[in-house]
C-alpha cells in the first residue's frame, strides 16, 4: 500500500512537472577580467547542483542563462533589463560585488523579479532598504570581519592594527571589524584601491610594533600584501589575519606558501565535518579536481536554496508570496552544517577561524575553531520584512 | 618617525621608483620619439610577468625565467610593431588608442584562456628569499635590493646605449630629424622597430621582476600603466634621463605620502577622519607632483630638444 502511495505520488509529480513550463534562471557574473575568479566558482557550484539534480531544481527543468558582466554596472545592467524584460527569469542570480548589487538589483526587486545573491551583502540591503525579492544565501558584508574581530578578542590581543583599501566596502570592513574588536586599535589605515606595492605600509606597520594585523584587501591586492609581509619577515613576529576573501583555495595557489600559518575567517571550508559537505566536496572534486573555494559552495547553496522552495511549493510559482514564503523557509542540509535566513532574508550562520596550512595536496585551509553560532547581522532591527 | 624608519622607507620608494623606470624607459622613448601612444606596454609587462612565473613553476630556475619572461615580451613586441603599430605612425593619436586599447583586451582575454582566471603563483629564488641587515635593528628584503641594482644596471645600460653606440646615435636623431635620417639612407623603420623591441624587453623585464612580488593575474598591467604615464609626462616625453628623474620622483613622492600624510594629519584630526583623508591624499600625491610640475615646466623636466 506504501509503496502504490509512493508510487501514486511519483505519477503526480511527473505529470505536474510534466505540465509546467521551465522555470528560468538568469545568472548574471563576473567571468572575464580581473575577479573573474569568483564568478567562475560560483557558476560552477550553481551548475553542479543542478546537474546532480538531472537538470532539475525541485523537481523543475530549469533553464539557466548566464551572462558574463566583466565587473562592469552597465554589462550587468543592460543583462538584467534584457533577461527580465525579453526573457521573462522568474529568478535572478549571481552578481559578486556590491557596487553591482546596489546598482542592479533594486531594478530587478521592483519589477517583483526574485533575486538570490551568492555573494555580496551589502548593508543597505540588509537594513532599511531589505526588500522581499532579495535573498542572501553567503552573508551579510560586515559577518567575516565582525568574526575577526570578535577571533582577536577572544585571543586576548591587545593592539591590533587594521588596513583596508579607501573606498565603502573597505570602510564598512573595518566598521564591522571595530564593533567586535574590543582591544586598541594602533593603526586604521586606508590604502589605495588596486595597489600593488606595500612597502610603505608594511614599514609603518613594524614600527607601530603591533600584536596582530587585520586586513581586508580583496583580490590581488591581498595576494600582494601577503607576499610582501612575508618576504618582509614580518611573518614570525606578527601574527596576520584577514577575511577568507584572500585566502580562498585559488588564491592561495597564487600566494604559496607566504601565507602559511595565516589566521582567516570563513562560514565555509571544505573540512567542515558534515555528510552534506563531504558529499558536495567528492562531487566537485570528480568534476573539476580541486577543492571547492567558499565562492562555490555560495553558488551551490543558491541553487539549494531554490530547489527546496521550489520542492515546497510543488514546483508551482505563479503564486509569488507562497514561494517567496518557501524560500525564507528553504530547508535543506547545508553544506555549512546549517543555515536560515533571517527575518531581513540574510542568513543566520556559524562562522568559524581557519588557519593556512599544507597538506599532501598543497597549501589549504584547515577549521581551527568556532567563532560565532547562529550569528545573523547588526542590521536585522532596520529591515521592515517580516515584523 | 625615526630616521631609520625614513631611510627604510626612502629605500621603498627607491625601489618603486626603479621599477616604474623600467616601464617608463621604454613607453617614453615609444611616445616620445617615435610618436606613438601605446597602452598595450602595460599588456607586454604582464606578459612578462606570466611567462617568467610559467618558467619558474617548471624549471625553478629564476635568472632563466626572467630572461625568458623579457625574451617573450620583445617578441611580443616586435611582433606589435611590425604588423600593427608600424600602420599606425602616420595616424591620429586616437587611432592609436583605440588600436593599442583593443591590443589590451586581446592579451587580456588571451592571458585568461591560456593561463586560467586565477592568479599564478611565483616565488622568490631563495637566495634572494630573506631580509637582510642593512643598519642597528633594521631588515630589508633582499629581493626589493635587487630590484634596486638591477634598475640601476637598466640604467647604465641605456645610458651608454643613447649616448656612445651608433643605435643610440639614430635613436636620437631620428626622434628630431627624421626625414633627415631616412634621407641619408637609414633604414629609419628599422630602427624604431629595434627601439620598440628594446622597450618591450624592458617591460617584460619589469613584470618578470615584479612577478614575486605581486600577483601575477590580467589586468596587472592596466594599474602600474597610468602610473608609467605620470613618469614620463612628469619627465618629459622622450627623455631617458627625464624617465629616470620622473620615476625616482613619483617612486618616492608616492611612498612618501602613504608613508607620512596620515600619521602627520593624526596629530591636526581626529583618527577616524585623519586615515580617511589621509587614504585620499596620498591616492592623489603623485597627481599634485604632475600639476605642480606641468605649471612650471609644461614640457616636463627634461624636455627633449629641438621637438616639432
Amino acid at each position: 500500500m506504501k509503496q502504490f502511495m509512493m508510487a501514486a505520488t511519483c505519477a503526480a509529480m511527473l505529470a505536474a512537472g510534466a505540465a509546467q513550463a521551465d522555470i528560468k534562471i538568469g545568472m548574471i557574473t563576473t567571468l572575464s577580467g580581473g575577479g573573474a575568479s569568483l564568478g567562475v566558482d560560483i557558476r560552477d557550484g550553481f551548475e553542479l547542483a543542478i546537474k546532480e539534480r538531472g537538470g532539475k531544481l525541485g523537481g523543475v527543468p530549469i533553464s539557466l542563462s548566464v551572462v558574463d558582466d566583466a565587473r562592469k554596472v552597465e554589462n550587468a545592467k543592460q543583462a538584467a533589463t534584457r533577461m527580465i524584460k525579453k526573457d521573462k527569469v522568474d529568478i535572478l542570480t549571481g552578481i559578486i560585488w556590491s557596487n553591482i548589487t546596489m546598482a542592479v538589483v533594486p531594478g530587478v526587486t521592483r519589477e517583483d523579479v526574485i533575486y538570490i545573491s551568492p555573494n555580496s551583502g551589502p548593508s543597505a540591503f540588509a537594513g532599511a532598504r531589505c526588500d522581499k525579492n532579495f535573498f542572501n544565501v553567503a552573508w551579510q558584508n560586515d559577518n567575516l570581519h565582525e568574526a575577526g574581530g570578535q577571533y582577536l578578542t577572544s585571543q586576548n590581543v591587545k593592539r591590533a592594527y587594521i588596513l583596508a583599501p579607501n573606498y565603502p566596502g573597505g570602510k564598512d570592513a573595518l566598521a564591522g571589524f571595530k564593533r567586535f574588536y574590543k582591544g586598541e586599535i594602533v593603526g586604521e589605515i586606508y590604502t589605495k584601491l588596486g595597489q600593488t606595492d606595500y612597502a610603505a605600509e608594511l614599514a609603518n606597520l613594524r614600527a607601530a610594533n603591533p600584536d596582530a594585523v587585520y586586513f581586508f584587501l580583496p583580490g590581488g591586492m591581498g595576494i600582494n600584501f601577503v607576499k610582501q609581509y612575508d618576504q618582509a619577515g614580518l611573518k614570525k613576529d606578527i601574527d596576520l589575519y584577514g577575511p577568507a576573501f584572500s585566502f580562498d583555495e585559488g588564491i592561495l595557489k597564487a600566494v604559496g606558501k607566504a601565507a602559511l600559518g595565516v589566521y582567516n575567517t570563513s562560514q565555509y571550508t571544505h573540512d567542515l565535518d558534515n555528510d552534506a559537505n563531504r558529499a558536495f566536496v567528492a562531487s566537485y572534486m570528480d568534476a573539476f579536481g580541486k577543492r571547492p573555494s567558499l565562492y562555490v559552495s555560495q553558488g551551490y547553496e543558491a541553487a539549494l536554496v531554490i530547489d527546496a522552495a521550489l520542492k515546497a511549493v510543488g514546483g508551482d510559482i505563479s503564486d509569488k508570496d507562497a514561494f517567496r514564503a518557501a524560500l525564507k523557509n528553504a530547508k535543506f542540509d547545508s553544506v555549512r552544517g546549517k543555515f536560515a535566513f533571517a527575518s531581513n532574508q540574510f542568513p543566520i550562520q556559524d562562522i568559524y577561524v581557519r588557519q593556512v596550512v599544507e597538506d599532501g595536496e598543497g597549501v589549504t585551509n584547515k577549521t581551527i575553531a568556532k567563532v560565532f553560532t547562529d550569528h545573523a547581522n547588526a542590521f536585522v532591527a532596520d529591515c521592515k520584512l517580516g515584523q | 618617525m625615526s630616521i631609520a624608519l625614513l631611510f627604510e622607507q626612502a629605500l621603498n620608494g627607491l625601489q618603486q621608483g626603479m621599477m616604474l623606470f623600467l616601464l617608463a624607459s621604454g613607453l617614453t622613448l615609444t611616445f616620445g620619439i617615435m610618436g606613438i601612444i601605446n597602452l598595450a606596454h602595460g599588456a607586454t609587462y604582464m606578459i612578462g610577468a606570466y611567462v617568467a612565473a610559467t618558467v619558474m613553476a617548471s624549471t625553478e630556475l629564476f635568472l632563466v625565467s626572467v630572461g625568458a619572461g623579457m625574451l617573450v615580451a620583445g617578441i611580443m613586441g616586435l611582433i606589435l610593431e611590425f604588423g600593427i603599430l608600424r600602420r599606425l605612425y602616420d595616424r591620429d593619436h586616437l587611432d592609436q588608442v583605440l588600436a593599442t586599447f583593443g591590443i589590451i583586451l586581446i592579451a587580456n582575454e588571451g592571458t585568461k584562456i591560456i593561463f586560467g582566471p586565477q592568479a599564478l603563483f611565483m616565488a622568490p629564488p631563495d637566495y634572494l628569499n630573506q631580509a637582510v641587515p642593512i643598519g642597528p635593528d633594521m631588515t630589508y628584503p633582499l629581493y626589493r635590493i635587487s630590484i634596486i641594482l638591477v634598475g640601476l644596471l637598466v640604467v647604465l645600460f641605456l645610458r651608454h646605449l643613447i649616448l656612445h653606440t651608433k643605435l643610440g646615435m639614430l635613436i636620437r636623431a631620428g626622434a628630431t630629424h627624421r626625414e633627415m635620417v631616412a634621407a641619408m639612407g637609414v633604414d629609419i623603420a628599422r630602427v624604431f622597430t629595434l627601439v620598440f623591441g628594446l622597450g618591450a624587453m624592458l617591460a617584460g623585464l619589469a613584470g618578470a621582476m615584479a612577478a614575486p612580488l605581486l600577483a601575477v593575474q590580467v589586468g596587472m598591467g592596466e594599474n602600474i600603466l597610468i602610473l608609467t604615464f605620470v613618469v614620463i609626462i612628469i619627465g618629459g616625453l622622450g627623455s631617458v634621463r627625464g624617465a629616470f628623474a620622473g620615476a625616482l620622483l613619483v617612486g618616492l613622492v608616492d611612498t612618501f605620502g602613504r608613508a607620512i600624510l596620515p600619521s602627520l594629519l593624526m596629530t591636526i584630526l581626529p583618527p577616524a577622519t585623519a586615515a580617511g583623508i589621509g587614504g585620499s591624499l596620498s591616492d592623489i600625491a603623485i597627481y599634485l607632483l604632475m600639476a605642480v610640475v606641468l605649471m612650471i615646466r609644461p614640457e616636463g623636466l627634461f624636455m627633449v630638444k629641438g621637438k616639432r
